[in-house]
């Protein structure tokens, strides 16, 4: 079994935090080595771990800065962000963090979300994961895309699965910004990958 | 947050200086500018807007973590919350999208047609779908309200279908800001661009308000009038 992954709780409400370190302490994987209530505190504790999984609510933010959780944190490239979710937030905002736990989850599934979300940020693909260039296939897929192909026609021609049509559209949004098919139709065609003529 | 909110005590002047979005929200109860140095509670009353729903709306819109608990919710006066909620849909139909698509015109115009094209493509898809999407709310959602408001029970609707079918309407903004900030040419028309992204960027946030008081207020409170019809 490898090292507890160290975390550190960032969430205004004592009782939420307590609660969710009660969880977590209780399991041999994790061990919560701080709380913080206001940000100076987090960057505290950051500087003593700098590579740990920071549960962070959204709203601990000032509402101006809710966008700028990379930049406010940019000194601190091997922190893992996980979004403690108390009330709705934006998925514009979400998109920044590593992955979401939220209130209404019990002890097991809050485990298994970080769990999940440890493993999908080792190191080993981590070059890739913060890398904004889509790769070949990926630009394979957003012109099937732009093209108006389905994910099922596009598994088909490229000879891949409709799951990995799926996963490479989510990487694809995700480096891009764009959701809607015809955002990155547009997106393809600014970057000349398709020519306006096939376009519907 | 209990602690942190407007309270009908306070100076209308100070509440606005707080947060400058609110001034959006005045025309839409018919508020009107000038009221010097009066609290809320009495702007309130010379407009005859119920001052509970006014703080309401002002608490949801400025702070983010405010979430009215049911008997907040049950203990406001309502009567205002669909007007309200129609005068916003008119301002972004009004307002907000025709600036927006007068700028993007102006931005169309100098791209290369083929992008050009798309471009407006996309925006007067964007645009129908937000069309029908307070079309739906105001054919369905609101009379249905009005006639559970006046005691009439309705078998056909309840507000649970409408609670799993409210749809975003800001998240495809966030693919045209992006499209204008990161993959336009730089040689097109920056003012225009820093323009335009300022707008849809308000109207984005507007939106967000829009929806959480749909969510937060409006489904609770049918909800309870529906409870009671039954």
């Amino acid at each position: 079994m490898s090292k507890r992954t160290k975390i550190i709780i960032a969430e205004h409400s004592p009782m939420i935090a307590e609660g969710l370190k009660t969880f977590l302490d209780a399991s041999y994987e994790f061990d919560v080595v701080a709380i913080a209530d206001c940000m100076e505190r987090v960057q505290e504790r950051l500087l003593k771990h700098k590579s740990c999984l920071l549960i962070i609510n959204p709203n601990f933010f000032e509402y101006n800065k809710r966008l700028m959780l990379k930049s406010i944190f940019q000194e601190y490239p091997d922190v893992i962000f996980v979004a403690l979710l108390t009330t709705y937030v934006e998925q514009s905002v979400l998109r920044q963090y590593h992955g979401v736990i939220e209130i209404a989850d019990n002890r097991q599934r809050a485990e298994s979300k970080l769990r999940d979300i440890i493993q999908n940020t080792q190191p080993t693909s981590e070059s890739k994961e913060n890398s904004c260039e889509l790769s070949d296939r990926e630009i394979d897929v957003l012109i099937a895309v732009a093209k108006g192909l389905l994910n099922r026609e596009i598994a088909k021609n490229l000879n891949i699965s409709v799951h990995t049509v799926i996963s490479h559209r989510k990487n694809i949004t995700r480096k891009t910004g764009i959701k809607s098919v015809s955002g990155l139709t547009i997106y393809a065609l600014l970057n000349n990958l398709i020519d306006s003529s096939e376009v519907i | 947050m209990k602690e942190n909110v407007f309270s009908k005590s306070m100076k209308m002047s100070d509440i606005l200086a707080a947060n400058y979005h609110l001034f959006l929200m005045l025309p839409r109860l018919g508020v009107e500018l000038g009221f010097g140095d009066k609290t809320v509670e009495q702007v309130c009353q010379q407009y005859k807007v119920p001052v509970s729903f006014f703080l309401l709306v002002c608490n949801v819109y400025t702070f983010n973590e405010y979430l009215p608990d049911n008997e907040t919710i049950l203990a406001t006066d309502m009567s205002k919350l669909t007007d309200y909620l129609l005068s916003s849909h008119r301002f972004y139909t009004d307002e907000r999208l025709p600036h927006i698509e007068t700028s993007l015109n102006k931005i169309i115009k100098a791209c290369q047609p083929q992008y050009g094209t798309l471009l407006k493509r996309f925006f007067e898809e964007y645009k129908q779908g937000v069309l029908d999407h307070f079309s739906y709310e105001e054919k369905t959602v609101f009379p249905y309200i009005q006639r559970l408001i006046e005691g009439k029970s309705d078998k056909k609707f309840c507000i649970t279908n409408y609670q799993q079918t409210h749809t975003n309407i800001e998240d495809t903004l966030s693919d045209l800001t992006n499209i204008i900030t990161k993959y336009l040419s730089s040689n097109i028309l920056q003012k225009e661009r820093i323009r335009i992204l300022f707008e849809i960027f308000e109207f984005s946030n507007d939106l967000h308000k829009h929806t959480l008081i749909e969510d937060k207020i409006l489904v609770p409170y049918v909800k309870s009038l529906e409870l009671q019809a039954k």
